[in-house]
């Protein structure tokens, strides 16, 4: 068990493109901490870093204060679980996981102890005897889990290990991974780019952009308090609604909506709004119509997409949305609903929103403002 | 319930291609076999007409137009022509030149294609690049070059004088390195994670998934190390230090040109290659489709 840290960390691919850029986080001993963001943002390329697989640009690695830049990735004690596994195709189940142990010429007794122990606990048992070639995809991806798990290492790296199930089978073993890391306690970094595992599985989560460092907290606390418009559009699903809007001396404004917050300076800002915050209003309380396009009922609650007046703020709506010279602009936005409520395509439906629930940005930096 | 009671009820999309099948087949075989059947005998008629010829008499082998049946089996063409040169030596010598061959090209051409493949080193692709030149030069151009340095090294007229300038070639590095490319580079950091160093990742994970490709090396190096023969000639001079192809030139020109012996020599010569080449076809076709290359 060991802590890692990563100090002012730079990867530079042929000499100019920055895979990750000035990286400087720890992660403490015990922590399951998630690199999570969209693909090419530098996370998985920061995981092999600490593997040994990429060389340091620049910056300094440690694993318990010792620092591992240019130590092979054999002596760094590591286990590292692949997004396709790489299960050794030649080799049966049973010396996959011994495989490591073997190397390290660990003494069969010891090894044949270890691959009990961890085949049981992840229920191998059956499976020692096959080759790869002859598990199912569930079955592989508990021999690769396994095969970390037999090396009793410092750390484990693991890189999109759910990536190649299927949904079920992807949340069972969420839970199980968790269930795993509760009981051993052993430190893991994550690498994923899907915010449900990064809010479920972590202790912190740190999301990273374009090989830069976001934001790094609690699953909880990033998606309260997103500290700029990226990671309030990356983290939550559906993502954050983002609008543009004006500040005039406490009052902003976005197309029909109208939000007293205090304490915002003048000017143009961009309001961030999650789905579950915007519900429909009674009568008599402050609301903004909203036409709703597309229904989707998930049985437990409805997702409803659909506009309001405004202008959308967000790169990608805004180039995705063609906006009609003639008609006002309309943003699109996306709000949670009581599957009571059974809401209709084309219907107009006021929506309430509470200030409280209402980030806001600045447009020019996508720093939080509040 | 046979499937033709099926038919009429349920068709499946394999029943129905073989449905249509007999209306299109106007031959109990493809018509290519028109063509390739008369190919593959006239490939075949060498060989045949070798293996005939061992069985003849010295007239039988000298009438012209050649006699394809002949009137008797003479089985003794075999001890006769074993008796009447060293060809257990011969063979012998072959057999130590080409294993020694083939063995350290699979080692040195691994270790080689391996670095070329994964390692990064300056000057990498430059060397490779060299290297492969080396394959556009013909023997006859190295052949004095390489006659020389043997005979520097005091190895001219001995066995090592035809193993050396062989253990290693440019061919079978580009081979082994074009298909240590196709595997899975994970396989590789996984096994390094996992704490071999870069031999054991090459000897206990790169090698064993390679067996196609090393089977396909070891094929070429057999057949081309056990049929060559204008090395031998230049390299060795005693009769002891000959090898099969060179002895049975040899053989050739100190007798009146007996064919009988001489083919029956050739056909004892052939069987180990045929026995290597069918023990390791199954890997050699797929080398072949796998690394794109041509034997």
């Amino acid at each position: 068990m060991a802590e890692v840290r990563f100090d002012r960390v730079t990867k530079l691919f042929d000499s100019s493109v920055a895979a990750v850029d000035d990286l400087s986080l720890t992660v403490a001993d015990g922590e399951f901490l998630i690199l999570v963001g969209p693909s090419g943002c530098g996370k998985t390329t920061a995981l092999r870093m600490v593997a040994g697989l990429e060389k340091v640009t620049s910056g300094r690695i440690a694993i318990d204060g010792r620092i591992i830049n240019d130590v092979s990735p054999r002596d760094r004690d590591i286990a590292m679980v692949f997004q396709n596994y790489a299960l050794y195709p030649h080799m049966t189940v049973l010396r996959n996981l011994a495989f490591g142990l073997r190397q390290r010429k660990v003494q069969a007794g010891e090894i044949d102890r270890r691959v009990r122990e961890v085949s049981e606990m992840l229920g191998l048992d059956d499976l020692l005897g096959r080759r790869p070639a002859q598990l199912s995809g569930g079955q592989r991806q508990r021999v690769a889990m396994g095969r970390a798990l037999v090396r009793e290492p410092r750390a484990f790296l693991l890189d999109e290990p759910l990536s190649n199930l299927d949904a079920k089978l992807r949340v069972q073993m969420r839970a199980e991974l968790k269930r795993l890391h509760q009981h051993l306690g052993v430190t893991t970094i994550y690498v994923t780019h899907d915010q449900v595992e990064a809010m479920t599985l972590g202790d912190r989560i740190a999301v990273l952009s374009g090989g830069k460092l976001q934001q790094l907290g609690p699953p909880q606390e990033v998606y309260d308090h997103p500290a700029n418009v990226f990671v309030a559009g990356f983290i939550g699903s559906p993502p954050m609604n983002l609008l543009r809007a004006t500040a005039v001396s406490g009052t902003i404004t976005a197309g029909d909506l109208q939000l007293d917050i205090p304490g915002v300076a003048d000017g143009e800002v961009v309001v961030g709004i999650r789905p579950e915050a915007l519900r429909p209003a009674g009568d008599g309380l402050p609301s903004v119509p909203f036409t709703i396009d597309v229904v989707e009922p998930l049985g437990d609650e409805i997702v409803v997409h659909g506009s309001v007046a405004g202008r959308p703020a967000g790169g990608e709506l805004e180039e995705q949305i063609p906006l009609s010279g003639s008609q006002p602009a309309r943003a699109t936005i996306t709000a949670r609903f009581d599957p009571q409520l059974r809401p209709k395509v084309g219907e107009q439906v006021p929506l309430r929103i509470s200030p409280d629930a209402v980030h806001v940005f600045d447009p020019a930096t996508g720093e939080a403002l509040r | 319930m046979t499937t033709e009671a099926h038919a009429d009820r349920l068709v499946w999309p394999d029943d129905a291609e073989a449905a249509e099948r007999p209306r299109r087949r106007w031959l109990p075989f493809s018509p290519w076999h028109l063509v390739l059947f008369p190919l593959a005998l006239i490939m075949l008629l060498p060989l045949v007409w070798m293996i005939v010829t061992s069985l003849q008499t010295q007239a039988e082998s000298l009438r012209f137009p050649p006699v394809l049946v002949p009137g008797s089996l003479q089985l003794d063409n075999y001890p006769n022509a074993l008796r009447s040169a060293p060809f257990g030596r011969w063979f012998l010598n072959t057999f130590i030149v080409t294993t020694v061959v083939v063995v350290s090209n699979l080692l040195l051409c691994s270790l080689a294609g391996y670095a070329f493949a994964r390692i990064r080193f300056f000057g990498r692709e430059a060397t490779f690049i060299l290297l492969l030149a080396t394959l556009m030069v013909p023997f006859q151009v190295v052949m004095i070059p390489t006659f020389l340095i043997v005979k520097k090294l005091g190895l001219f007229d001995s066995l090592p004088a035809l193993i050396a300038p062989n253990l290693v070639n440019a061919f079978g590095i580009f081979m082994l390195r074009q298909f240590f490319r196709t595997l899975p580079v994970e396989l590789e950091e996984a096994a390094r994670i996992d704490g071999a160093s870069r031999l054991g990742v090459l000897f206990k994970i790169v090698l064993p998934l390679s067996l196609p490709a090393l089977a396909t090396l070891a094929v070429i190096q057999f057949m081309w190390t056990w049929n060559d023969f204008l090395w031998p000639l230049i390299a060795v001079f005693s009769q002891r230090n000959f090898t099969l192809q060179l002895g049975l030139t040899v053989f050739q020109g100190s007798h009146d040109v007996f064919w009988p012996l001489i083919m029956a020599g050739n056909v004892m010569s052939m069987i180990p290659m045929l026995l290597v080449f069918f023990a390791a076809q199954r890997y050699f076709v797929r080398g072949i489709a796998t690394t794109g290359l041509k034997g």
